[in-house]
């Protein structure tokens, strides 16, 4: 009954998205292109929060590994945007540290999901 | 010119990013949603990241951007491989309306 209530919230939520004004990004307003990339930023953490709901209701083991997985993936995009819209060149530092992180802890969730030791 | 190009790879980026999210959340089984999942995200993320690289310029913020793609493009495909594998081994079922188990009859073979 309410299969098409998920794809209705969620092109409702980017044209509203869109609509509404951008982040103000409290350090530098006067950057070019600043507004486009607050809108961007709205939309990255929209697609994060889909992720948040497969982590939530996932209903087996594998489906929250994967969610984690792409989370951390798109929380690298969140960074590398936020370089080009504050200026602050350590946040793709963030980016990488946070890819070798994921990287690492996705291979250990999955021998931990297929039942063997770690040392194996 | 160089900054309007690398906001329209922001652009598809984002694109791949939602698309990829939302295939996520409505697909019905792991191995789908691995499949819809990790490679929209990867590409859309490895955008971004060009696009980035692009704006910014030949600094250090840009190559550590390139460097940062060589190490998703290397990474992310054995990751998705590693939960496959071992949500297989695990013993997810799949979906009903799925056609073949290739794996499945490998395994079948061996033992």
């Amino acid at each position: 009954m309410f299969r098409w209530l998920t794809g209705a919230i969620i092109f409702i939520g980017i044209i509203a998205l869109i609509i509404i004004r951008p982040l103000p990004f409290l350090f530098y307003p006067d950057l070019p292109y600043v507004g486009f990339l607050g809108r961007t930023l709205y939309i990255i953490i929209l697609a994060c929060f889909l992720c948040l709901y497969r982590i939530w209701k996932g209903p087996t083991g594998a489906d929250r590994i994967v969610a984690i997985d792409i989370l951390g993936i798109m929380i690298i995009g969140l960074c590398s945007i936020l370089t080009i819209s504050t200026g602050r060149s350590w946040y793709i530092d963030i980016g990488i540290a946070w890819a070798l992180q994921s990287f690492i802890s996705t291979l250990a969730l999955s021998k931990y999901l297929e039942g063997r030791n770690f040392d194996e | 010119m160089s900054n309007i190009i690398g906001l329209i790879f922001i652009t598809v980026g984002l694109a791949f990013d939602v698309f990829g999210c939302i295939g996520l959340v409505r697909l019905p089984d792991v191995y789908n949603r691995l499949q819809a999942a990790t490679k929209c995200v990867t590409l859309g993320t490895c955008s971004i990241l060009f696009g980035t690289f692009l704006i910014v310029g030949f600094t250090a913020a840009g190559m550590k951007a390139l460097l940062c793609i060589i190490f998703l493009i290397l990474t992310s495909p054995v990751a998705a491989h590693a939960i496959a594998r071992g949500a297989h081994r695990a013993g997810v079922k799949l979906w009903d309306g799925s056609v073949v188990d290739k794996y499945a009859e490998d395994k079948e073979g061996e033992a």
